[in-house]
């Protein structure tokens, strides 16, 4: 190991350890603070001053429709702004002393310049972070930010001819894919067909028309659902005859997509075709238990509500660690990676994101963990 | 022999201490229920001050050249390391702050300043010790491997040397604890001795290396021509916590009253009886907000104990209900001033350096060591010691039958006399 890389060593693995003189101080300075990193004494100072974990600080919120919010983001040190248009991003909010995790599409287009990024929440029902982006954030509010992923994402350079298929909060990832290529000045010939129950629902419903009315080649298909009912995809051939030929980006409700999924397979052109699931899966409270996935050793297994997530692995073959087995010393302590699970002792709900004691939790739904 | 029998040392019936177990499930309950902002503040404000408290001393030391400032900074340095050890280092990893998803704050990934890697520490610590607490055999904590703490343990030549042992122990706790939990890792991974490069091994080094580059390298050089003063500043303040958490330590699991159990009572264990172990297995010290901070609340070790990952801010209100339990199932309730629970400490390393035939008392009936058959000559049967007493109408249990036996005791000794 050279000079370099043994300084640069214990920043190595943060995140924004790509600026190597930055990365340099900050490996030097770990000399100093370990076990800490320098990080941890900077952001006392100001939360953002850390990139041992991303981070960010709410400086807009704007309202879009009556219950959805687009948030205006500014990351802190480390964040990629080199994301793909339709990828995603974790979130983390604190409320009542807890770090709630969910992703949420960009809609923002990925531009180094102004260093922010947006994504737009809309108020769920039972989703009480839903709720509490839309309503209840201020801006300056700190979140933590997971870096953005996902395969549904426009390629590079887009195809000539595209549909996207949008139905409520599916238009996110979309738009920021719209956006892109409309700060581009290239937008290829795009046919977007997006429902939404009424006018006002219609989230960015300003900017759809004006992006249409600056460029030729985009037309977009507004289906107001309640007073003109669902679209049926049988009239696609109508609104867009050259459908089969069209690369197909399709992201709203789980019903929509499996239809389309139908549709293309019937077609036998699913490889023309990106879905999005967003997927709001709520936990299994019946005690049913569920599929169990192991993310490392790629084993799974089938378990009910009473069998404990570590027995689950040790049976399906999983490297699980473990000690007391009694839910006091925390060796068995593994991320969720999606899903749910139930601490049997409490029955408190634990959702993706955090972090399990399998030796007292089971599976409520399927899950998969980091195991 | 230490404690066989949990239920009959305790004076409780099997549903007695059932009942206790759902007493005690429920405070659990509440406080997990009622866990939130105000929590979260308090460990995030204790991480602040912590960290401030480690800058100002390492900047006030940069003139250590000075009297009043290497004082100064190296006090202010021992806070730091103190506060570090136990409020953050050894209760966040007990997972008492991971309910908070925060993953900055969690058992999996805090790192604490201290020789041994937190790994190993967990192992040993979380696991070992707080599943087996003080079962002589398997919770290794018990005397550390160093000391014999109980008479259960055979007497050996080489304890006579205890007293000296311990003044070592306490003075390099850190590496002494280190050690224990690298031996503890090196059992679990069945590792080769010979092999001086094995995983653990390897963490180890590397770990020393950090700590001991940054105290007493990197520092005193930052500091130059006061490079001596500062590498002083720096060991005074490690001496100062090792001391320190060795006291708080001692204090809770070693003085009189803190029971030892054998591998039968373990074998068959309830979860109540669990809990019930916890309780008569460890010792608290008497302590204002103040000093209750400065232990990591590790002052109310038997709260602990009994809900290692409850969050420590708690640990007060859980001991005004614990306490009431105890008062209810007529249970000792071991608490003490820490110069006093210190002392007991202290008394059992210096008797127990001697040989079995040198001591009065055997490993039933010792102030450190007892167990059920003490009251075979002058307690009650269980089912006698369960009866209401007739003028207070409060049950008789295990604390009336320690009282009862020390009084018989001491007649005896006045006759014999
Ligand atoms: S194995 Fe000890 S907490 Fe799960």
């Amino acid at each position: 190991m050279g000079l370099k890389s043994w300084i640069e060593a214990p920043a190595a693995r943060v995140a924004g350890s790509n600026r190597s003189v930055a990365n340099l101080v900050r490996g030097a300075v770990t000399r100093l603070t370990t076990p800490l990193l320098p990080d941890d004494y900077l952001h006392l100072v100001n939360p953002l001053w850390s990139a041992r974990e991303l981070r960010g600080r709410i400086v807009e919120v704007r309202p879009e429709t009556v219950d959805s919010a687009t948030l205006v983001i500014r990351p802190g040190w480390g964040f990629d702004f080199g994301y793909q248009p339709g990828q995603y991003v974790g979130i983390g909010l604190h409320v009542d002393g807890r770090w709630h995790w969910r992703s949420y599409s960009l809609t923002s287009a990925p531009n180094i310049d102004n260093k922010l990024i947006s994504i737009t929440v809309k108020a769920m029902p039972e989703g009480f972070l839903s709720s509490h982006l839309v309503n209840g954030v201020p801006a300056g509010t700190i979140v933590r930010l997971a870096a953005p992923t996902g395969n549904f994402a426009l390629p590079e350079p887009p195809p000539a001819k595209m549909l996207f298929l949008t139905a409520g909060s599916g238009i996110t990832p979309v738009m920021s894919m719209l956006r892109t290529m409309d700060r581009r000045g290239d937008l290829p010939d795009v046919v977007h067909v997006h429902s939404a129950p009424t006018q006002n629902d219609v989230m960015f419903g300003d900017e759809l028309a004006r992006l249409q009315a600056e460029h030729s080649s985009l037309r977009c298909h507004i289906r107001h659902t309640r007073t003109g009912g669902k679209f049926a995809l049988a009239s696609l051939d109508e609104v867009c005859p050259d459908w089969r030929e069209r690369q197909t980006w399709a992201c709203g409700p789980l019903g929509m997509l499996d239809e389309i999924e139908e549709m293309w397979d019937r077609e036998g052109i699913t490889d023309r075709l990106h879905l999005e699931r967003f997927a709001v899966s709520r936990a299994d409270l019946s005690g049913a238990g569920g599929t169990v996935t192991f993310a490392k050793s790629g084993k799974v297994i089938e378990v009910d509500g009473a069998t404990t997530l570590l027995e689950a692995g040790e049976k399906a073959g999983a490297l699980m660690p473990f000690g007391c087995r009694m839910g006091i010393c925390q060796t068995c302590v593994v991320p969720l990676a999606s899903g749910h699970a139930v601490d049997l002792r409490s029955g408190k709900e634990h959702a993706e994101g955090e972090r399990i004691q399998t030796c007292i939790s089971a599976a409520a739904g399927d899950c998969t963990l980091e195991a | 022999m230490a404690i066989t029998n949990i239920t009959e040392f305790a004076h409780l019936t099997d549903s007695d201490i059932e009942a206790l177990g759902r007493e005690l499930d429920a405070i659990r309950r509440d406080v997990e229920e009622s866990r939130g902002l105000r929590d979260a503040r308090y460990i995030r404000r204790t991480i602040r001050l912590q960290r401030s408290l480690e800058l100002a001393g390492r900047l006030v030391l940069f003139g250590s050249r000075r009297r009043p400032a290497w004082i100064a900074g190296t006090v202010l340095l021992s806070f730091a390391k103190c506060i570090e050890n136990m409020e953050l280092g050894h209760n966040v990893m007990h997972g008492q702050w991971d309910w908070m998803n925060d993953p900055e704050i969690h058992s999996t990934t805090w790192e604490w300043d201290q020789t041994g890697p937190s790994e190993h520490w967990k192992r040993a610590h979380n696991y070992s010790h707080h599943t087996y607490t003080n079962i002589v055999g398997m919770d290794d904590d018990v005397g550390f491997g160093i000391l014999r703490m109980t008479r259960d343990e055979k007497w050996r030549p080489i304890n006579l040397l205890q007293p000296i042992a311990n003044v070592i122990l306490a003075a390099a706790f850190e590496w002494g604890i280190a050690l224990h939990d690298l031996e503890a890792q090196l059992r679990l991974e069945g590792d080769d001795r010979q092999r001086w490069n094995s995983k653990p091994k390897k963490e180890f080094a590397v770990k020393i290396a950090r700590q001991v580059g940054k105290d007493f390298v990197l520092f005193p050089l930052l500091t130059g021509p006061a490079w001596k003063h500062t590498l002083a500043a720096n060991a005074t303040a490690n001496l100062a916590r090792n001391l320190w958490t060795y006291a708080v330590i001692f204090c809770g699991h070693f003085p009189d009253g803190a029971e030892k159990f054998t591998v039968d009572q373990f074998e068959n264990e309830t979860r109540a009886q669990w809990y019930l172990r916890q309780m008569l297995g460890s010792a608290n010290i008497d302590a204002g907000p103040v000093m209750a901070f400065m232990t990591g609340n590790l002052c109310y070790q038997i709260e602990h104990h009994l809900f290692p990952d409850l969050p420590s801010n708690r640990y007060a209100e859980i001991a005004v209900r614990v306490r009431s339990l105890c008062e209810k199932y007529d249970l000792p309730y071991t608490t003490g001033p820490l110069s006093r629970q210190y002392l007991l400490a202290l008394r059992t390393v210096h008797k127990l350096a001697l040989p079995d035939k040198l001591l009065l008392r055997t490993a039933d009936d010792a102030p450190e060591t007892s167990s059920e058959r003490k009251f075979a000559g002058t307690g009650a049967k269980i089912a006698e010691a369960l009866r209401i007493d007739t003028d207070t109408g409060r049950r008789r249990g295990l604390l009336s039958a320690l009282r009862d036996h020390k009084a018989a005791r001491s007649r005896r000794l006045m006759r014999q006399s």
